[in-house]
């Protein structure tokens, strides 16, 4: 499936990436989608992420609910007027029959609050299930879009068990041999999602976050956009981890994400200035 | 005349702004006619998930031509003036026309073509659109000021007659091409006009109007249902959700495992509703069936067994997460959430979620125990309910505590308790999932864990009434806890300063107020406003003034949407020093019917003269009234008598609270103060007659004001 979605996005001209190799919270941090977004160049690119939403684990016990998880995304500058048939064109690739299902396009506005950013688009349903989240950005690290760019959200676990057809992600074969997704990923589900939720140190965790909001600004300081918003991602995800531990009240948690947004925009800012591009 | 044609057609339009978009595309239409002199026959306006369209019937081919007439000097006048006027017109001597000896510019402007008018005015109007939400796309848009619009546009229609309307927006070109339905038919279609337009887009699988798809998913989905014997849960929000998000709607009927219906029915519903835009069935015997219709937006070609295979996997997956919740849930007594309520701050400056919870149980048991929420609603009309009057509060004496009334017991005890368990569901998974099951979740745990039945509907149902229309609670233990925990709302937040102003009103102030006033008067609660907003403040007094002047006003705004009178509200809250309710509303009540009686009109008529006189003499409030010293005359006497005899009686009156029978007795001065203005001079050259004569009019209107402040009346 990744590689049918590889042939299709390079065929109509994106640039396959590889992972990101830091942990994040959902493909728009990759750089290639916060950074890339900004400025008037044209950019196209497609690559997987594996996402970490420490919350979001449930100790292999959800059969649909993961911690870790893998998205496959698409982003095209500036959007370009046939994005959806394009999109729909990537699902009949992987196999959807759209005589047979039903395809929608509902109303979903996209916002992160840590990167400054928002757009305007759609969660697609596939016969009611949400198999894709299409957006316009409008802004990015609190910039306006100039151009606005389109990105496609593929859920690739979603869309796998909706084309094998089973109702548990773990039951998904990986392979024709007999591997299944929980052989290779129920136990770490188990142990990241103790991890996460009872045994990582908090100290730590707010140490980590600490340092890497004040490297975050020296890299600032040394007009170093890229390795600054390394360390904002690196923030974002302690900020994560403190939340699944329950560790941060819900008057802090503005304070937290107002800190991680301040670092981002920083980046984009600076990455703008870099490049010599008007706000 | 002709008919024109207008389909905007863009991306996906978010279903819960299509209705807002026909009404402001047949406002913004109307306008630009207006501008140009134009108006059409008939206009009707269609909206879908991937178009908007209009179709105005009946419009002149061209606007009238109008010839405008500017009156310049008389033809006599010197030079200058004409050269003055010929200057201001552009025009020549030999252009003006004489008339009667006075020169006139005339000006022809020649008709416009309507085609020219709506090439102008369809651009400004796309480009004035109000969207809740737009949004800029595509290589335009790498300047900000580029074209927005809710979703990318990618064409539009224009058809004048047959003939297409020219203009461009933004790289857009009006034509005659559209499309049809996205999957069934995807190709282009040339229309022809307005009047096949409907029929052209049904061939292409695509029905442009929203009543009619709205129709068949309302009648389709019932009729599911029925053939599996069963009855449609019937929700017109649904409908109108559904039909903005398909273009050709195909209900189809799906089931899930009958084990989900351990989950409180409730819960489905809204993860049906709300998740998946489904609805949901009932069986023969009233409950919730494993039932539900969702809307597909295409003829399948298998019948859709795959999209009802689809959904039902979707649903049964969110069903079990609830199923999860739930039975998590009620592992857990209420009592032992306490200590996350803690960590839950309900407001930086007024601490967590559980000092709410301890002030509005103690605020609860109080209202219990001062007689102002009893048992039995009869019991409380002779409640106690003394305001304190406004100047006790501004002299700054803040009521001592009431002593602990004998009444409360068994009622305190359980609003207290229902007030201690009220919000504890807000930490549990099921409301940290759907947070508009708070309240509900809480009483179904509630009576999961034993509690009495009374306090677990207290903690269902304590949040009411929540916007106007909605129930309000009558329930005793109800009744207190969900005023308690209004009161405790608008209290504290007044207390430390954060009031809603303008339209911002971030905490629902507003709403809470309307909240206290329903309560108080749906029940006919004798609640003294004073000390319960200063119990509610913790005994101190930081703004209880502005606080009923708030609820006041909310109530206001419902009464006047209720039909009443502004005028007739007013002339009763002008009285001031009146902190009870209901007492007022039986007033503005007892009002509204006594001045649309002759009588009401006369007296009001009588009273507007004593009031006019006075006030033209500078005599302002109550007058010492000492009785002539000299023989007054007939008219006089009776005044005098009539009011000697009317005044005991509506105070009496106004004492019992019963406003008809004061109003009648004022009704008994119309006849004397008619005859008074008819025989009487006021201002008689005797100043002690005089003197006497405006006291007497000072005292009708004195008298007049034990039910309501007439200068306020209009009419």
């Amino acid at each position: 499936m990744i590689l049918t979605l590889h042939d299709y996005w390079s065929e109509r001209g994106c640039v396959i990436l590889q992972p990101y190799d830091m942990e994040m919270g959902a493909g728009t941090f990759h750089p290639a989608t916060t950074l890339r977004a900004l400025g008037p160049d044209s950019w196209n690119a497609a690559f997987v992420q594996p996402c970490r939403r420490p919350t979001d684990g449930r100790y292999g016990e959800n059969p649909n609910r993961l911690q870790h998880y893998y998205q496959y995304q698409v982003i095209l500058k500036p959007s370009p007027a046939d994005l959806q048939d394009l999109y729909l064109g990537s699902l009949a690739a992987i196999g959807v029959d759209m005589a047979k299902h039903d395809i929608r396009f509902v109303e979903d506005d996209w916002e992160s609050p840590t990167l400054g950013a928002w757009g305007l688009g759609w969660e697609v349903w596939c016969d009611g299930m949400e198999v894709t989240q299409f957006t316009y950005f409008q802004q990015m690290g609190g910039y306006d879009m100039k151009p606005v760019a389109g990105e496609l959200t593929y859920g690739l676990e979603r869309l796998a068990m909706y084309i094998q057809d089973v109702d548990n992600v773990y039951d998904l074969r990986f392979n024709d041999a007999g591997v299944s997704y929980g052989d290779v990923f129920l136990e770490n589900e188990k142990q990241m999602s103790t991890w996460n939720f009872e045994v990582a140190d908090t100290e730590t965790l707010f140490d980590a976050f600490r340092k890497a909001a004040a490297e975050c600004e020296r890299c600032l300081e040394a007009k170093l956009p890229i390795p600054a918003y390394e360390q904002a991602i690196k923030a974002s995800h302690t900020f994560n981890l403190l939340q699944a531990r329950g560790v941060i009240s819900v008057a802090e948690r503005q304070a937290y994400m107002g800190r991680v947004r301040d670092l981002a925009k920083g980046a984009c800012g600076a990455w703008m200035d870099k490049n010599g591009w008007a706000a | 005349m002709t008919d024109f044609l207008l389909e905007l057609r863009s991306e996906e339009i978010p279903a819960r702004m299509q209705a807002g978009a026909r009404e402001n595309l047949a406002k913004l239409f109307a306008a630009e006619l207006a501008k140009a002199g134009l108006s059409a026959g008939e206009v009707v306006t269609y909206a879908g998930p991937r178009r908007l369209a209009l179709i105005a019937k009946g419009l002149p081919s061209a606007t009238e031509a109008v010839s405008e007439e500017v009156k310049g000097p008389r033809a006599s006048a010197p030079p200058q003036a004409l050269e003055g006027f010929l200057r201001k017109t552009g025009l020549t001597r030999e252009q003006l026309t004489e008339r009667d000896g006075v020169l006139f510019a005339i000006t022809e402007k020649p008709g416009r073509a309507t085609a020219e008018v709506l090439a102008e005015a369809i651009p400004a109007i796309v480009r004035a659109f109000p969207w809740p939400k737009s949004m800029r796309w595509g290589a335009e848009s790498a300047s900000t000021e580029s074209m927005r619009w809710v979703r990318p546009l990618h064409a539009i229609v224009a058809l004048f007659g047959a003939e297409v309307v020219p203009f461009e927006i933004a790289g857009i070109t009006s034509g005659n091409v559209t499309r049809g339905h996205r999957f069934h038919a995807p190709a282009e279609i040339v229309l022809t006009g307005a009047d096949t337009y409907v029929e052209q887009l049904r061939g292409a699988k695509v029905l442009v109007d929203q009543d009619e798809r709205a129709a068949i998913i309302r009648d389709r989905a019932s009729a599911l249902a029925a053939e599996a014997g069963l009855e449609l849960v019937e929700d017109e929000g649904l409908v109108a959700e559904n039909a903005g998000l398909t273009e050709w709607p195909v209900p189809l009927l799906g089931r899930f495992d009958e084990a989900y219906l351990d989950v409180p029915p409730e819960v489905i519903q809204l993860t049906a509703r709300v998740n998946q835009k489904y609805f949901v069935c009932r069986s023969s015997d009233g409950k919730l069936a494993n039932a539900f219709v969702c809307t597909a937006n295409i003829e399948a070609s298998d019948g859709g067994a795959k999209i009802v295979e689809g959904n039902g996997k979707v649903l049964a997956a969110r069903l079990s997460d609830a199923r999860f919740f739930y039975e998590t849930d009620l592992k857990t007594k209420l009592d032992d959430l306490r200590p996350k309520l803690e960590k839950i701050v309900f407001h930086e400056k007024l601490g967590t979620v559980a000092d709410k919870v301890e002030r509005v149980a103690k605020l609860a048991r109080w209202l219990v125990e001062e007689g102002i929420v009893t048992e039995s609603p009869s019991r409380r009309r002779e409640g106690l309910g003394k305001g304190r009057a406004p100047s006790d509060v501004a002299s700054g004496t803040v009521p001592p505590p009431s002593p602990p009334a004998s009444g409360g017991g068994e009622l305190a005890d359980l609003a207290e308790r229902a007030a201690y368990l009220a919000k504890a569901d807000l930490v549990t998974g099921m409301v940290g999932e759907f947070p508009e099951l708070q309240g509900l979740m809480g009483g179904y745990y509630a009576a999961a864990q034993g509690e009495d039945p009374r306090v677990a509907e207290a903690v269902r149902d304590h949040y009411k009434p929540v916007g106007q229309g909605d129930d309000v609670p009558t329930a005793p233990v109800t009744v207190a806890v969900a005023l308690a925990d209004k009161l405790d709302s608008v209290a504290q937040f007044f207390m430390v300063g954060l009031k809603p102003s303008g339209s911002k009103d971030p905490f629902a102030l507003r709403r809470a107020a309307l909240g206290i006033a329903s309560t108080i008067q749906q029940n006919g609660l004798r609640l003294p406003f004073y000390p319960t907003t200063i119990r509610a403040m913790g005994n101190a007094d930081h703004g209880s003034t502005e606080m009923m002047d708030f609820i006041i006003d909310r109530l206001k705004v419902q009464q006047r949407e209720a039909g009443v009178r502004h005028d007739l509200i007013d002339a009763v809250f002008a009285l001031g020093g009146e902190d009870d309710l209901v007492r007022l509303l039986a007033r503005v009540h007892a009002l509204q019917a006594f001045v649309t009686t002759d009588d009401g009109t006369n007296l009001l008529a009588g009273y507007k003269r004593a009031a006019n006189i006075l006030k033209k003499e500078g005599v302002e409030g109550d007058q010492a009234w000492t009785a002539p010293t000299y023989t007054p005359e007939p008219a006089e006497a009776d005044l005098i008598a009539a009011l000697d005899a009317a005044e005991p009686k509506a105070a009496e009156a106004v004492k019992a609270e019963d406003f008809e029978s004061a109003m009648a007795a004022l009704a008994s001065l119309r006849a004397p103060i008619d005859r008074f203005f008819d025989d009487v001079t006021v201002n008689d050259a005797d100043p002690a007659k005089r003197a006497v004569r405006l006291a007497l009019l000072a005292r009708v209107r004195a008298a007049v004001h034990t039910v309501a402040d007439f200068s306020r009346i209009e009419g």
